[in-house]
């Protein structure tokens, strides 16, 4: 198993090192940090902007291979290089992190479970009350955009809120709680993550609730369920400790990809609610032609599949005793 | 015939109350079309000690009684009638109260070992929680019982065992666990479902075998349910038949098999090809009785006896009133009451049951089909018929290969390792074998034309080596193939005219030419020209398989592949197909080369029969000299544990019981194949086992055409057909 899997961590590298290079190429060639400069007012000197763009790595005059080598070099290590306004990705990426990770750690946890429960409640009682509204109630979350449910809670809880700031609709904190952990502040926090928060929990519970449903109802007609019952098994616990734990297996790829392409993918919520995280810096580093920000989202991003991968890996086999290898 | 059975607790079934009691059980499901009546009126009582037997075909609701038995039916189903255990009313308990009987009072052994456990937990864990729901058992008391169930069970090494997982034990292994579970905290019943149903025939004498084991540990009643009559004939005390959700004959074996006085009853057995027929030399086989037609809906079934469409000798009252089961008239009057409650008066649902056996001759119920006679090709010696397909060492290996991107072999599979046989115009070769011998593998190679690994495969006198692309086309028109399941053979988007047209045109037939043919081909398998526009589902199993063997048939083949053609049907329909098969082969000149694992069937079918056993082939010759006199000591014990549909000599028979699953043919043993399995090696001297050890055994010729892979072949009959009578 371990030999395995450190064969899996290879593959996985040179994927994480060849993704890295082929966006840094894409954003290297088709961004031009010399517009963000050339567009100030009062202009600055044609002379001073190519010394910055030098200075940043940025200069697109300069051959990309030859870039590409100084980066690639700093990141080794562990330097990603400056931003356009010159500060370090380093530090807007720490950042970032820690902005997502706070946003996703309880939604995701919150999603999923609740993705498996309404997907496996729906399947027992399939074509009943629940189970006509759940399928009714994902499917039309599915086929709405992110910022439009985004938007539809801001707007419901500016009613609810009535005047108040009970629901906070912006940002991850006031700016008085800035960098305080003090219970005051930590309210103030979940006042400003429910929205957001809310919004991944609609989106994830909707998504893996459909396939929980029908991985669930393949294994509710499955022989070693009545063999379960029949040994005089309660049906739930039946249903529970032999149903749901089978059925649950082929998910798990599935909710581990998500979870952990959601650091980088949670875009439209992070802008929605201005959440400074990994998504937005996705989009915003593109708006600013910050080549090196935009090098940083796509190595993360293939580091993140190469985890997920991982962590799949693991928890099949884990979970299933059938793919375990001696 | 009143014999003593030895196998009976005879005294302490005869005052013992029953402990499992079924009274007019009905039961019914909602569906689109109407209300789906599975079973309507159901009773029988077992009492401890004592084993049931219901037979019936698919759909005659006799799982679906045993569900409700258990109350594990689906909640929309409506259940009335009474099931009494040990004098407790079982039907309208709850969920709760039904746990605490279930798998304590009523053990349940299912089908499908393959899927019957579940796959994430360990054998033991799975039997421990078993125990743990009935008994306050702590871990260790629990896994420690776990392994002594194990080892009751017949598992080699349970203390290990124990820990395996599912997918880590072979099929006849699962069904010893589920038996271990089932038994685990001393049932009062066991209910069987089809327990041997999936097994070789070999596994499945080791795992009733372990059912009667466990059966004397427990005491416990065991209610049998199978299409197998064979399994039940040797196995039970009393048998119930089943058609049509009700039951339509019951009493004790004896009485049901040799005296059968339900036409239903009297067509199974009489479509059951039989291991232990005698054929005379030189005389044509005898044909089976098919029972025509197919089983009623059960939605808004039609008035009087549901088997009267079916039915050779119906009168106008079958069609009105349907038949009460009760006393057959002429059967020995009750003694009393009790004896028809304890199942011991043999009762039958027929208006015409007394004039069964008085004035109606029961071999004369169904009309024996009429089979041709042999043509020209079959009355000739077999020596100057042409060879139609001849192997000559074939082998097929697949490499075991590890790694993903750089592939390297770390073994062998020897699927296929070195056979030879052929088959002469007019010839059926019946290839059979357990499942994993390789009996696909071989005819894929035939089919697949290979230019092989080694050996040679001769067609119509052509090395298929060096032939081109036309010349193999023009072959693989000649060889044609019948597949095992007819659901799945047949595009269910096509209709059957396109269907059986399809290689027509792929031989480049003009259109003419095929509309001409289509009619032929349908009306050839018995079926109406009309039916070319009808698509496959609108047809049942049986229709079906005459459509596959329509379209093998349609570019005039000159030898027919079988692979296991009626292995997925129920026996009364099975028997219409063997007929035909065997009526085709005489009108149209055919060769057969027919896989299957049913003894029975090959034994009715084929003229020679090839045995195969891990890659190779172990006995080969005339059917009647293997079946007459089985001398490789594998061939012996798979001819001895076919049950046979007949009391009297399944209770006189001796089995030879294999020890162990069919070896991995990655890991083929070294000497002969057979040897660590072998009843014989184990009687021989060292000398003798160190031969079996080392030496591969070459074909020893016995008889004109009969040769057995074996260093001590020697005749055994195992079968005691009735050459005696």
């Amino acid at each position: 198993m371990g030999r395995y899997l450190l064969r899996r961590l290879a593959n996985y590298l040179v994927l994480v090192v060849v993704a890295a290079a082929l966006t840094y190429f894409l954003a290297g060639l088709s961004l031009n940090p010399r517009a963000k400069f050339e567009g100030r007012n009062p202009p600055l000197p044609a002379s001073s902007i190519t010394k910055t763009l030098d200075e940043y790595n940025m200069n697109p005059d300069t051959p990309i291979l030859s870039r590409f080598g100084h980066w690639a070099e700093d990141v080794v290590h562990g330097d990603l290089g400056k931003t356009i306004e010159g500060d370090d990705v380093n530090d807007d990426f720490g950042r970032r992190v820690g902005v997502s990770t706070r946003l996703l750690l309880l939604a995701t946890i919150v999603g999923s479970l609740g993705g498996i429960a309404v997907g496996a409640y729906g399947a027992i009682r399939q074509y009943r009350l629940f189970d006509r509204f759940s399928t009714l109630a994902s499917f039309f979350v599915l086929a709405m955009p992110v910022f439009v449910i985004g938007v539809a809670l801001k707007i419901g809880a500016t009613a609810l809120n009535d005047g108040s700031q009970t629901i906070k609709v912006l940002g991850e904190y006031d700016p008085q709680y800035a960098g305080q952990w003090n219970f005051d502040a930590l309210v103030n926090r979940a006042q400003h993550m429910l929205l957001p928060a809310l919004t991944l929990i609609i989106m994830q519970v909707a998504l893996y609730s459909r396939y929980q449903r029908s991985t669930m109802l393949d294994v509710l007609g499955s022989d070693f369920l009545r063999t379960a019952r029949a040994k005089g098994l309660r049906r739930r616990k039946a249903l529970v400790k032999h149903g749901l734990r089978t059925a649950i297996l082929p998910v798990v790829p599935l909710l581990v990809y998500n979870i952990v392409l959601l650091f980088t993918g949670a875009t439209f919520t992070e802008k929605t609610f201005g959440w400074h995280g990994m998504g937005e810096l996705l989009v915003d580093s593109i708006q600013k032609q910050d080549v090196n920000s935009v090098a940083t989202v796509g190595l993360f991003t293939a580091v993140l599949v190469l985890i997920a991968g991982l962590l799949s890996d693991l928890l099949y086999a884990a979970l299933d005793p059938r793919v375990r290898v001696r | 015939m009143t014999e003593t059975r030895p196998t009976q607790p005879t005294e302490a079934a005869d005052t013992a109350q029953p402990v499992l009691a079924v009274s007019d059980l009905t039961v019914s499901f909602p569906s689109e079309a109407g209300e789906v009546q599975a079973v309507r009126g159901v009773s029988y009582a077992v009492r401890p000690g004592e084993v049931l037997g219901i037979v019936g075909e698919s759909g005659s609701g006799k799982s679906v009684s045993s569900m409700a038995v258990l109350g594990l039916l689906p909640e929309s189903a409506e259940v009335t009638g009474s099931v009494k255990l040990a004098g407790r009313e079982l039907l309208g308990l709850g969920d709760a109260a039904m746990s605490k009987i279930r798998g304590k009072d009523i053990g349940m052994v299912f089908q499908d070992p393959l899927s019957a456990l579940t796959p994430v937990y360990t054998v033991g864990n799975q039997i421990i929680e078993a125990l743990q729901v009935h008994q306050s058992l702590d871990k260790a008391a629990a896994r420690k019982r776990a392994v002594e169930l194990l080892d009751v069970v017949g598992i080699p090494d349970p203390k290990r065992r124990v820990d395996a997982f599912p997918h880590e034990f072979s099929g006849g292994m699962r069904q010893r666990a589920m038996i271990a579970m089932a038994i685990a905290n001393d049932p009062k019943v066991i209910i069987a479902d089809e327990p041997t149903t999936a097994l070789d025939v070999t596994i499945q004498a080791q795992v009733l075998e372990v059912l009667k084991t466990a059966q004397e540990v427990t005491g416990a009643a065991i209610v049998m349910i199978t299409h197998d009559l064979g399994v039940i004939a040797g196995f039970a005390d009393r048998v119930q038949v089943m058609y049509a959700g009700r039951p339509v004959e019951a009493g004790p074996v004896d009485e049901v098999y040799y005296r059968p006085r339900m036409p239903y009853t009297i067509g199974l057995l009489g479509s059951i090809p039989r291991l232990d027929e005698a054929r005379a030399e030189g005389t044509a086989r005898r044909a089976l009785t098919p029972i025509d037609g197919n089983p009623p809906k059960m939605v808004d079934p039609a008035p009087g006896c549901p088997f009267a469409p079916r039915c050779p000798i119906a009168v106008d009252q079958c069609h009105t009133d349907e038949p009460e089961l009760t006393v057959a008239e002429g059967a020995e009057p009750p003694q009393a009451l009790d004896s028809v409650r304890a199942g011991e008066t043999p009762l039958t649902a027929c208006h015409r049951a007394h004039e069964i056996g008085a004035g109606l001759d029961r071999d004369a119920v169904y009309p024996v089909p009429v089979l041709p006679e042999a043509g020209a090709i079959e009355r000739l010696p077999r020596a100057e018929r042409a060879t139609v397909l001849e192997l000559d060492g074939l082998v097929k290996h697949f490499p075991l290969t590890k790694g993903a991107i750089v592939k390297r072999t770390v073994g062998t599979v020897r699927a296929v390792d070195g056979i030879s046989f052929d088959i002469r115009e007019g010839e059926t070769l019946g290839l059979v074998g357990e499942s994993g011998c390789g009996k696909t593998t071989t005819l894929l190679e035939i089919l697949d034309l290979p230019s092989g690994q080694a050996g040679t495969v001769t067609v119509f006198g052509k090395d298929i080596r060096g032939l081109n692309r036309a010349d193999r086309k023009g072959l693989r028109r000649d060889m044609q193939i019948v597949f095992q399941d007819p659901m799945a053979a047949l595009d269910a988007r096509m209709p059957i005219g396109d269907i059986l047209a399809e290689p027509l045109k792929t031989h480049g037939w003009d259109k003419a030419r095929i509309a001409a043919r289509i009619p032929e081909l349908l009306d050839m398998v018995g079926l109406e020209p009309e039916h070319a526009d009808r698509y496959p589902q609108e047809f049942s199993g049986g229709q079906r398989q005459r459509i596959s063997i329509a379209r093998a048939l349609a570019l005039e083949p000159k030898l027919v592949i079988l692979d296991e053609p009626v292995s997925a049907l129920d026996v009364s329909i099975q028997a219409g197909i063997l007929n035909l098969l065997d009526e085709l082969k005489t009108r149209l000149g055919l060769s057969y080369l027919f896989v299957a694992h049913d003894l029975s069937v090959v034994r009715h079918i084929a003229d020679r029969i090839a045995v195969m056993y891990l890659g190779r082939i172990v006995e080969l010759g005339a059917a009647d000299d293997v079946f007459a006199a089985p001398s490789h000591p594998y061939t012996q014990a798979l001819l001895s544990a076919v049950p046979l549909p007949d009391p009297r000599k399944e209770r006189e028979r001796s089995r030879i019981l294999l020890s162990g699953d069919l070896p991995s043919p990655a890991d083929v043993p070294s000497g002969c194949r057979f040897a660590g399995r072998c009843p014989k090696y184990s009687e021989l001297g060292d000398s003798d086992q160190a031969r079996c050890r080392e030496e591969d055994p070459a074909a020893a010729v016995l008889g004109p055409d009969h040769t057995a892979a074996c260093h001590f072949a020697a005749a055994v009959d195992v079968v005691e057909s009735a050459v005696a009578h």
